[in-house]
């Protein structure tokens, strides 16, 4: 049997533990008991189901007096505490549909991005056949699709080395393990430059143009790849602190780059020229083989251009291995597959932005 | 003109320009510190050229396809490289360096800009 003040204090206890509840806006399922001194407070699903017991929790304790005094101000808290349950609902239901909309619009970007490749590859593969009269074999499209597949999975075994690397040097794992990653590292790029070599005898075109990259690398593009020294300047600050003599041998390699790149792009530039030089003679006469046949010669050369970049880049690379420690290696690696990695989900993002319709 | 097959398998002719193409590339190669085989209409001939002027060294250029033997010498050069470009080639203080690749890549680990001083071509 209660006494009536015990009863009270009883009431109050509870009265406070909704008043808890209910400024947390929360509702507790039917776990909570009201005889349990502690407010045991469970984040539960919002449903109707809560309200209910939450509601008949209130109930439960029926005192004449009590009822009288509290029932407006259980009322107000409970209208409250249900607007802020509404309100909350309705928050978490934006959230969702907001999400939900930004993850079709990046999916939608990807796919059209597809597409696009696609419809390239179609034209490509259109294109190449129209031009029978030269006589170029149906090889060449085997050449680029092949490389476009290789290209993905290259892509794709980059990320999971990239986070290899940054799980090991997280990890503190030993210099040796850190130099076997090194070493991958360094055969992937070259694994690379072997694929490009291939890709290039089918069409170097394919490769200066930059299609088989994401936009935002395309911007980057020199003679179909990376810059070296546009790397360096990226990955060099990443892998600080450096020795005097690491930093003056650094500085050489970036200038070394930066003179074979100059040397690289002149060579280029007299190429286009030349080439514009030729395929321009006698342009008022209908007559053009012999500028094609000479054009022809000289789009060879181009392959020669594409070979000597990726040759700097390699270069590059293993000239900067040499100069750092394993573990700065390692993190240029990261640094520099880190780097690329972005550029591509830019490249994906800047796809999907809103756009004004035109 | 006679033609007779040497220990090399290949075919000189016996009459006389005086000297078997090698034997000037490489007396050619020797006269100074830095010197280019190229062919006028080669565009990687013309990176080569930029690359040393680039460094501030004078290259002696040699355009074979300007010189009365040269296509000779751009045959010679073809097998002492054992590769289907004769040029551009490059010589430092009358040793060969090579062609493109080697050159970049000995520039790039940092070899070159000593040879090249060794050969009297830079000054500091």
């Amino acid at each position: 049997m209660n006494s009536p003040s015990t009863e009270l204090t009883r009431r109050m206890a509870i009265y406070e533990q909704f008043h808890h509840i209910s400024r947390w806006g929360d509702a507790f399922n039917g776990d909570t008991s009201p005889n349990t001194g502690t407010s045991t407070i469970v984040p539960a699903d919002v449903s109707l189901k809560n309200k209910a017991e939450y509601i008949s929790c209130e109930q439960v304790e029926p005192s004449i007096s009590d009822q009288e005094t509290n029932k407006p101000n259980d009322k107000i808290q409970r209208r409250l505490a249900q607007n802020r349950e509404a309100a909350r609902k309705s928050r978490l239901r934006k959230k969702a549909y907001v999400q939900q909309l930004e993850s079709s619009r990046l999916k939608l970007a990807q796919l059209e991005q597809e597409l696009e490749r696609a419809r390239q590859q179609g034209i490509y593969i259109i294109g190449a056949s129209d031009t029978g009269c030269f006589g170029l074999p149906g090889t060449v499209n085997s050449g680029i699709t092949a490389f476009e597949m290789e290209y993905t999975h290259w892509v794709e075994e980059q990320n999971r080395q990239i986070c290899e690397l940054r799980t090991a040097l997280q990890a503190h794992v030993t210099d040796i393990e850190l130099r076997i990653l090194v070493e991958s590292g360094l055969n992937h790029y070259c694994n690379l430059f072997r694929m490009k070599a291939d890709a290039a005898k089918a069409d170097v075109f394919y490769l200066i143009s930059g299609i088989w990259r994401t936009s935002a690398e395309r911007f980057f593009h020199w003679i179909g790849g990376f810059r070296p020294s546009e790397v360096l300047n990226v990955v060099v600050p990443q892998i600080e602190p450096l020795t005097d003599q690491q930093h003056l041998e650094v500085c050489n390699l970036r200038q070394s780059s930066q003179q074979a790149e100059d040397a690289l792009s002149q060579g280029v530039d007299k190429l286009q020229q030349s080439l514009a030089e030729g395929v321009a003679t006698d342009l008022c006469s209908g007559n053009y083989r012999a500028q094609m046949v000479d054009a022809i010669d000289k789009l060879e050369a181009l392959e020669n251009f594409v070979s000597q970049a990726d040759h700097l880049r390699q270069q590059t690379l293993q000239q900067m291995v040499r100069i750092l420690t394993t573990r700065q290696a390692a993190r240029g690696f990261l640094a520099m597959g880190e780097y690329f990695h972005r550029l591509r989900a830019l490249s994906s993002l800047w796809a999907a932005r809103p756009r004004e319709s035109a | 003109m006679h033609y007779q097959v040497d220990s090399w398998g290949y075919y000189m002719p016996r009459m006389s320009m005086g000297s078997d193409p090698m034997e000037r590339v490489a007396k050619l190669a020797s006269e100074s510190a830095v010197v280019i085989f190229s062919l006028s209409s080669c565009c990687m001939c013309h990176a080569v050229k930029r690359l040393f002027c680039g460094l501030g060294v004078n290259p002696t250029v040699y355009e074979l396809d300007q010189d009365p033997r040269g296509k000779d010498m751009e045959a010679a050069l073809m097998r002492l490289l054992g590769n289907s470009q004769a040029v551009p080639v490059v010589f430092i203080g009358g040793k060969l360096i090579g062609a493109m690749d080697r050159v970049m890549a000995s520039h790039i680990n940092g070899t070159l800009v000593p040879l090249l001083k060794e050969a009297g071509a830079l000054w500091l």
